[in-house]
């Protein structure tokens, strides 16, 4: 068991995101982390999908993807070498003269950008690996997060190893 | 420009449609309007079910996609149980509804429903067609999907203003279909079937199991060549009897929860299995980890989901049976002398025949013996759900595929009735019977007035023993026989039938049988036989839920 990262290329059209959503309902398979929006190509849009399973279920997943009609391309990226990415914006309690200053310390170390200042709290963007956006959360719990939103996992993979179909 | 409702009848031409099973309604009525010119036949059901049914019928008896028609909301929602019947034994059926006009589409409107949303599980694909002027390419991409590849229902939601606003529409552009994300595969991988043949070449034990997929690439001549060639033993799912001839030497009969002993025996010994066009289902495979346990398994399929879901498999092939059974059939290879084997295989098969106990009493499986000896291998058999559908996959001698209709997957009560009509559209020259328990019959029995209506030739075979008799069953064996809810009042169903116009013939003694099935088979048009037959008969050999299938309860021996 362990976490995979799907890149699924899909039509761009109204319901592909239920279908593909539902298909991991239906069979029991959890979502841990899901990114969509447009790519490369005007027709088409890209679904990243970070789901926990063994090589087997994965493999089910996988397959039972490529027969839904709107999904043009599967890729794993779990076991290709590949950079993934996600944002987080996260609303910590830090009210000048008191604790703001070691948290605006804290967002430097993590190369997290301040987006927004106010009288009692700071936003922090931060972008990274899930491992890194986990270890800044960690550390800026002690301070107060009032709110966090995250955007799901995008990844794709290095050099010229493609998530797209050969045919392009 | 033409309106989307002459579209739609001049693309269902273009796919070669003769004919749809449907019910009007408001949404739709720009498409009845059309349909009152139409060559179309249309036969008028009476509840939506049946239309979906009808159509997978006539979809199962003629291999070509069947259509069926409802309006929207309660019409559209009717449909979802024969969609997903459909789905689960992949036929191939079109299934066509009404929608609000796009402008309500969402405001819950008077009959709206959302039935792409409500059959996204249970179809191959849907469309909501947004335009009329995409309307005539959906719908040649909807038979192009739901007849190829591994086939299942389409199901396309119209609204009305889309029917009846204008577009253009050309048959030979629009139906050129191309659909990047769909290409099934055809042929099986060159290097897996040399594999599989060297793998068969050196096996002891083989065995053949093969399935509704075998009926539907219609490779049930392959199949019995391939096992001929080879000598191999073939035991059949219950999607896939008729895929050999019952009384061909090397058949085994049905595998599974009610298979017979010999194909059970069979799998379990054997020390390889070549699964055709096959799903590793439950009813089939009892315990998974006691299912075929010492062999090594080639799985050919054309859906390469099925491979490895439920067991694993060592040789795949993905691809459309009668293709990669071709592809087997030109590899020169050949095996080992299998007689040891084979003898084994025949001295159970003659050992432990299917049996029941001969004691001067009404039983079905006799009603079935005796119809199947007077159909002599003509006719289509399609069954209820139950104990009906059990006896008569057991006791009927299927000897050409495309001869037994039956919802194996879903195990849908009421589909045998509207099934068998559209199978008797489909091959009007054929003998087209219902195989029905008294549960099941009621469950779809208003289609009395279609039979009669249109005069439709399905003959209705109650086995009437006032249970829903397979539940009974498992009450008697596993719920120390408390009858919870199983027990029918009884059902003049002679009288019923007669209300609507049709014939019918109650029979209590085993010795007229024969008579009233001949009576029933030499009347003209549709024929009601109600049989009552000894109420607590069961279904027999039966591997308990759970169980691996050689540990069988047996029935009583002749």
């Amino acid at each position: 068991m362990r976490p995979h990262t799907l890149s699924i290329l899909v039509e761009n059209k109204p319901g592909v995101l239920s279908r593909v959503a539902g298909l991991f309902t239906r069979r029991g398979y959890n979502i841990e982390s899901l990114a969509v929006g447009t790519c490369e190509e005007p027709d088409m849009s890209r679904i990243t999908v970070v789901s926990i399973g063994d090589d087997e279920a994965i493999e089910q997943i996988k397959k039972q993807l490529n027969k839904l009609i709107e999904v043009i391309k599967v890729s794993d990226l779990t076991y290709s070498d590949h950079v993934a990415r996600e944002i987080a914006l996260i609303k910590v309690h830090a009210e000048a003269g008191s604790t703001r200053a070691e948290v605006m310390q804290l967002a430097d170390n993590f190369r997290a950008r301040i987006v927004d200042v106010g009288k009692k709290t700071v936003i922090l963007e931060v972008t990274g690996d899930t491992s890194k956006i986990n270890a800044l959360e960690d550390l800026l719990r002690q301070y107060g997060i009032k709110e966090l939103v995250r955007t799901g996992k995008i990844a794709m993979p290095r050099g010229s190893k493609m998530i797209s179909p050969k045919y392009r | 420009m033409k309106s989307g409702a002459k579209i739609l009848f001049e693309s269902l031409a273009k796919e070669g449609v003769e004919t749809i099973f449907g019910y009007p309604g408001g949404s739709v009525l720009p498409i009845y309007d059309e349909l009152y010119d139409s060559d179309v036949r249309h036969i008028l059901v009476r509840h939506e079910q049946a239309a979906v049914h009808a159509a997978d019928g006539y979809a199962r008896a003629s291999g070509k996609v069947g259509v069926c028609l409802a309006t929207s909301g309660p019409g559209a929602c009717n449909l979802v149980t024969g969609i997903a019947t459909a789905y689960m034994d992949s036929a191939p059926v079109v299934a066509i509804t009404g929608q609000v006009p796009t402008t309500l589409l969402g405001r819950d409107a008077f009959q709206e429903s959302d039935i792409t949303g409500i059959t996204l599980p249970v179809t191959k694909h849907n469309y909501l067609v947004p335009r009329t002027e995409e309307l005539g390419r959906i719908i040649h991409e909807a038979f192009y999907i739901a007849g190829s590849g591994r086939q299942g229902p389409v199901l396309i939601d119209i609204p009305k203003d889309v029917t009846t606003g204008t577009a253009e529409y050309n048959a030979e552009s629009d139906s050129l279909v191309s659909l990047r994300g769909y290409q099934p595969t055809l042929q099986g991988h060159p290097r897996m079937i040399e594999k599989a043949m060297n793998r068969i070449a050196r096996a002891e034990r083989p065995l053949i199991y093969a399935g509704g997929g075998v009926i539907s690439s219609g490779g049930s001549e392959e199949l019995v060549q391939f096992a001929e060639q080879w000598h191999i033993p073939v035991t059949t799912t219950l999607m896939g009897l008729g895929a050999i001839p019952c009384d061909h030497e090397l058949c085994l009969g049905m595998l599974g929860m009610h298979g017979t002993e010999c194909a059970n025996y069979a799998v379990t010994e054997c020390d390889l299995l070549i699964a055709v066009g096959v799903r590793f289902d439950d009813r089939v495979t009892g315990k998974v980890e006691a299912f075929a346990p010492n062999a090594d398994v080639i799985h050919i399929d054309i859906d390469p989901a099925e491979i490895g879901k439920n067991k694993r498999v060592d040789i795949p092939i993905v691809g459309d049976v009668r293709i990669a059974l071709r592809q087997m059939l030109q590899e020169n290879e050949s095996r080992t002398s299998p007689r040891q084997w084979n003898e084994r295989v025949a001295q159970w098969k003659e050992e432990f025949p299917a049996n029941y106990p001969d004691d001067g009493k009404l039983r079905p499986q006799f009603i079935v013996k005796e119809l199947s000896d007077l159909l002599n291998g003509r006719g289509i058999i399609v069954t209820e759900v139950g104990q009906n559908q059990m006896w008569a996959a057991q006791h009927f001698c299927f000897r050409r595929p495309r001869q037994w209709i039956s919802s194996g997957g879903l195990g849908t009560m009421g589909y045998g009735f509207p099934a068998a009509i559209g199978a008797a559209v489909a091959c009007p020259d054929e003998p087209v019977i219902d195989i029905a328990g008294d549960g099941s019959f009621q469950m779809n029995i208003q289609e009395l007035a279609t039979v009669a209506q249109y005069n439709i030739p399905v003959k209705v075979v109650i086995l009437n023993n006032q249970f829903l008799g397979m539940v009974r069953q498992w009450q008697e064996l596993f719920y120390e026989r408390r009858y919870s809810f199983t027990e029918l009042p009884p059902v003049d169903f002679v009288r019923v039938a007669e209300a609507y116009g049709v014939p019918g013939i109650r029979v209590d003694a085993p010795e007229d049988v024969r008579a009233a099935l001949e009576t029933a088979l030499n009347t003209d048009g549709p024929f009601v036989l109600d049989f009552h037959i000894e109420r607590e008969e069961n279904v027999m050999p039966m591997v308990p839920a759970g169980a691996a299938i050689n540990e069988m309860i047996l029935g009583e021996r002749k």
